[in-house]
């Protein structure tokens, strides 16, 4: 993968492309407005990454993409994305290529930061649900030698398994806890958009070879 | 002095707040409202939070107030992007915001402690109203 610059441009893109969808599904279980968050959040991404120019690092394109999203989605996906992101620049400073391993780092950077910044685990509903299996997906993977899009295929279906898992638990976390056991059978907006980014990646991985 | 942040989703609900505390301060008393979007929509805005936490900051600390869920989680990043030596002094107060804000501004006016300040401001949960 040789531009990191693309392959953001393209996540925000379906992003963009899903605003509706993910609006839909917060809007049975939440306050209605990840889909707008985020779509809004990566609109001001995408201008961002304009001029910042095609030729910087992954881990400064990161780091833009994290600061943008703290101060332009506003609801609660901005500071744990934008953690999610800012984290992810810390192992990829300085890197242009994105290889196994500091994908590896990158994951777990976000998924830290993105407990730490939501006091949430693993089975409350939430991103973490798609995110924490894609990762344990990804190192199984890795450690079983296969290529880095064959680990992101992997990471990619785990967590389109865990946003189907967050259909059959009672969210605990933000908004939806309001609804108790009526929050079971709907899954959750933030699993989802976690998942759509990664699928984007895949895609747009295999697009590149 | 020590300064104080409202942080709302609402721009308008900030600087309401404000807008009462100010009846209760000593003239140049650092309150800074840090409410809503840029485009006026609601929301809240992790750098406007951490300007908002500089501009309150006169060396003594700041106690800052929030509304919502993901206010505090917005303020929390803030306080990531924030130099450690101002980092250690900025404190989240668990309170209502309003009523602690208030309680918070005029304990702040006293020349009081960071310490004492939020735990005045937290003190403004046990309110009674009628």
């Amino acid at each position: 993968m040789s531009s990191t610059f693309e392959a953001l441009a393209a996540i925000g893109q379906t992003i963009i492309r899903n605003r509706q969808f993910l609006t839909d599904l917060d809007a049975a279980i939440g306050d209605g407005d990840h889909g707008i968050n985020m779509a809004r959040g990566f609109e001001a991404v995408a201008v961002k990454l304009q001029s910042l120019g095609a030729d910087k690092d992954i881990g400064t394109v990161m780091k833009t993409v994290g600061m943008t999203l703290v101060s332009s989605v506003g609801g609660a996906s901005g500071p744990l994305y934008g953690t999610a992101f800012l984290r992810a620049a810390s192992p990829s400073l300085g890197k242009y290529e994105l290889d196994k391993e500091t994908a590896a780092l990158m994951l777990a950077a976000a998924i830290t930061g993105i407990k730490e910044r939501g006091k949430a685990v693993r089975g409350e509903k939430t991103m973490l649900d798609a995110l924490e299996p894609a990762y344990d997906a990804f190192v199984e993977g890795s450690n079983a030698e296969k290529s880095l899009i064959e680990c992101l295929e992997l990471a990619c279906e785990a967590a389109r398994q865990g946003v189907e898992f967050t259909k059959t638990i009672i969210a605990t976390k933000g908004r939806a806890s309001y609804l108790g056991e009526r929050s079971i059978g709907h899954q959750d907006p933030g699993a989802t958009s976690s998942y759509i980014m990664l699928q984007t990646l895949v895609e747009f991985a295999r697009a590149r070879g | 002095m020590v300064g104080i942040v409202i942080v709302s989703h609402s721009q308008k609900v900030a600087e309401g707040i404000r807008e009462m505390a100010l009846q209760m301060a000593r003239p140049g008393q650092l309150i800074i409202a840090a409410g809503g979007m840029d485009d006026g929509g609601i929301g809240t805005d992790v750098v406007k939070v951490s300007e908002a936490i500089v501009a309150a900051h006169s060396g003594d600390g700041v106690v800052v107030m929030v509304d919502l869920g993901s206010a505090v989680m917005s303020t929390d990043t803030a306080l990531e992007l924030l130099d450690e030596e101002v980092r250690g002094k900025v404190k989240i107060a668990d309170a209502p915001i309003l009523e602690g804000t208030i309680s918070a501004v005029v304990e702040a006016s006293l020349g009081s402690s960071l310490e004492i300040v939020l735990a005045t401001a937290e003190g403004a949960r046990n309110f009674k109203k009628c």
